[in-house]
């Protein structure tokens, strides 16, 4: 009988991702309705002494798994000493982070297991061992209830919307044997963004512009504004297709879907595909010099006026505030 | 090279999406259908590659009737023939279920290359290509922005957060298309004209032998959260109304 709830750890250059926390105290949370354990699967090179930080966000047992083949990140490797670990343990249900990484993970784990799989969860609730997981599709257009009906239950879960709480358990290490066979892909060059700044995905703040920005200049405003938000500048799929910036900033229903404390939206009239790709941020707000613009109806706070007086304007007051 | 290009048929990015009554999914109505968006830069990769090295381009397809107008979008863009998946069992079909008729279809067909979008953007799963590379035993490389065939591998660019990676497998493999990969053509008259007589093979789910049921099930579509009322920030000059804002944030939101 499948019991428990298993998370996969995601961790780069021995350091635990961010994901990995939330994963464990929504994993705790699950667990602790039904009297469960937590487990979870960290996979790397000498990754064994982050087991402890499992722990104390909830997780009972890691199975740690270290080869210098799994590090950097192959799919193939992790995939088949993911599936080999689930099979072995066969918990109820299993739980990824929807980053690029277990996205890529987690459906090729959930073929070779043949089972169903629900990518990036906003929400997920377990009544009587039966998983329920709430996502946004259509870009958060509508949001569909998945059940999965073959076993182990499979979700990922969306970055930046479960909380990470700590709840110390033993986060107990289980070694497993690893034979990773000869791999078809290898990893040639790791280019790191120098420029310091968090992923869109993983941003509390995002400052995002569109078309009132009238040209890449434009943005040096919300860079400004971002840097004292401690946040990340976006824009809309006008600014991105008209080359003011690159692809990987575009917030949209075919860019990046975010979901930050806080969104500033500057100069972006709300076409619904950028409204898609947004709506699910905690607080919305809109500055535009048309009343009329779509986004102020999805706008916590709208200030309606020029941006380009407004914005340097809210940076000075915010950096007042913030101190 | 034999080159494969997955491609689904979706509601438009401008497309209302509205909700059924009963929450057993969408009101399919008024919605425009178009290629999936990450689709079509994958059946583009498909059509560089093949241009630059001689080769086939197969569409295939899992969809109702009205998909075979995305199937003639490809061909019209240059591919050179279609396999449509058409079976009233498998319009709910889940990823597991997509994926599994997609292998049964390419495991027959000569491929060096399979393309897939990264994600359709109907139900954003983004598990199709990884679950066709399990199944048909290939290496993945998902969300690909840069591409290059050497003869015997590619070589590609893959963006992870706050780095991008340069990979290296060997063919066949699997590649899911990321915007940013290339600027995807369109359809030529003469393009079009062409398709319509291009071959395309239409099968069911018994021809190919696949279990139809579904793992992951939606069991309720509903609307997204309501929003409540926003607030309009009131002021005489632009620097009041960043005042009051920056004050909103701190006191009532609590986000800065």
């Amino acid at each position: 009988m499948a019991k428990g709830i298993m998370i996969v750890a995601e961790q780069r250059e021995g350091a635990l991702r961010k994901i990995s926390l939330e994963l464990a105290s929504t994993a705790r949370k699950l667990a602790d309705a039904g009297g469960d354990e937590v487990s979870a699967i960290l996979l790397g090179s000498g990754v064994e002494s982050l087991a402890a930080e499992l722990g104390k966000y909830g997780v009972d047992k890691v199975f740690v798994g270290e080869d210098a083949a799994l590090e950097p990140y192959v799919t193939e490797a992790h995939a088949e000493v993911t599936a080999k670990i689930i099979k072995e343990n066969d918990p109820a249900a299993v739980l990824f982070g929807a980053s690029v990484q277990g996205k890529d993970l987690s459906a090729r784990v959930a073929a070779k297991l043949a089972t169903g799989l629900a990518t990036d969860c906003t929400d997920v609730k377990i009544d009587g061992g039966k998983l329920t997981c709430t996502r946004p599709m259509y870009a958060g257009k509508c949001f569909g209830e998945v059940e999965i009906s073959a076993s182990p239950q499979m979700a990922s879960l969306r970055p930046n919307v479960f909380p990470a709480v700590e709840n110390a358990k033993a986060g107990a290490v289980t070694k497993v044997d690893v034979k990773v066979e000869a791999q078809k892909s290898k990893v040639l060059e790791v280019q790191k963004d120098t420029s310091g700044k968090v992923d869109l995905t993983e941003a509390n703040a995002i400052v995002s512009g569109g078309r009132g920005l009238k040209g890449p200049e434009g943005f040096a405003i919300l860079e400004e504004l971002a840097a004292v938000l401690g946040g990340t500048v976006g824009a809309s799929r006008a600014a991105v297709d008209a080359g003011w910036r690159e692809q990987k900033d575009q917030v949209g229903q075919t860019g990046k879907v975010v979901s930050p404390n806080l969104y500033v939206a500057c100069g972006i009239s709300g076409a619904i595909q950028h409204l898609a790709g947004m709506s699910s941020s905690k607080y919305i707000v809109a500055i535009n010099k048309d009343e009329e613009a779509p986004i102020f109806a999805k706008a916590d706070y709208g200030v309606v006026d020029d941006l380009f007086k407004v914005v340097p304007a809210l940076t000075g007051a915010c950096k007042k505030l913030i101190g | 090279m034999n080159i494969i290009a997955c491609v689904k048929q979706v509601p438009d990015t401008e497309a209302q999406i509205k909700v059924k009554a009963d929450g057993s999914g969408i009101e399919e109505g008024q919605i425009k259908w178009v290629m999936n968006p990450y689709d079509e830069y994958g059946v583009e990769e498909a059509l560089r590659l093949k241009e630059k090295n001689g080769g086939d381009v197969t569409v295939v397809c899992v969809g109702q009737a009205r998909a075979m107008e995305t199937i003639r979008t490809a061909l019209a863009m240059g591919a050179d023939k279609g396999v449509h998946v058409s079976d009233p069992a498998l319009d709910n079909a889940d990823a597991y279920v997509t994926a599994s008729a997609l292998a049964a279809v390419i495991k027959d067909l000569p491929h060096d290359i399979i393309f897939c979008g990264q994600r359709a953007i109907d139900d954003d799963s983004g598990q199709v290509g990884a679950m066709l590379a399990e199944l048909l035993g290939l290496p993945q490389l998902t969300l690909v922005t840069k591409l290059e065939y050497t003869g015997s591998s590619v070589k590609v660019i893959r963006p992870i957060e706050g780095a991008q990676l340069s990979i290296e497998t060997a063919l066949p493999c699997v590649v899911t298309a990321q915007k940013g990969l290339n600027e995807p053509r369109y359809a030529s008259l003469p393009g079009i004209m062409k398709a319509k007589k291009k071959p395309v093979d239409v099968k069911d789910a018994a021809a190919l032998g696949i279990a139809t049921e579904v793992k992951a099930k939606v069991a309720k579509t509903v609307p997204p959260p309501a929003r409540p009322p926003g607030k309009i920030i009131c002021g005489d000059e632009p620097e009041q109304k960043a005042d009051e804002l920056a004050r909103l944030l701190r006191e009532e939101a609590k986000v800065i």
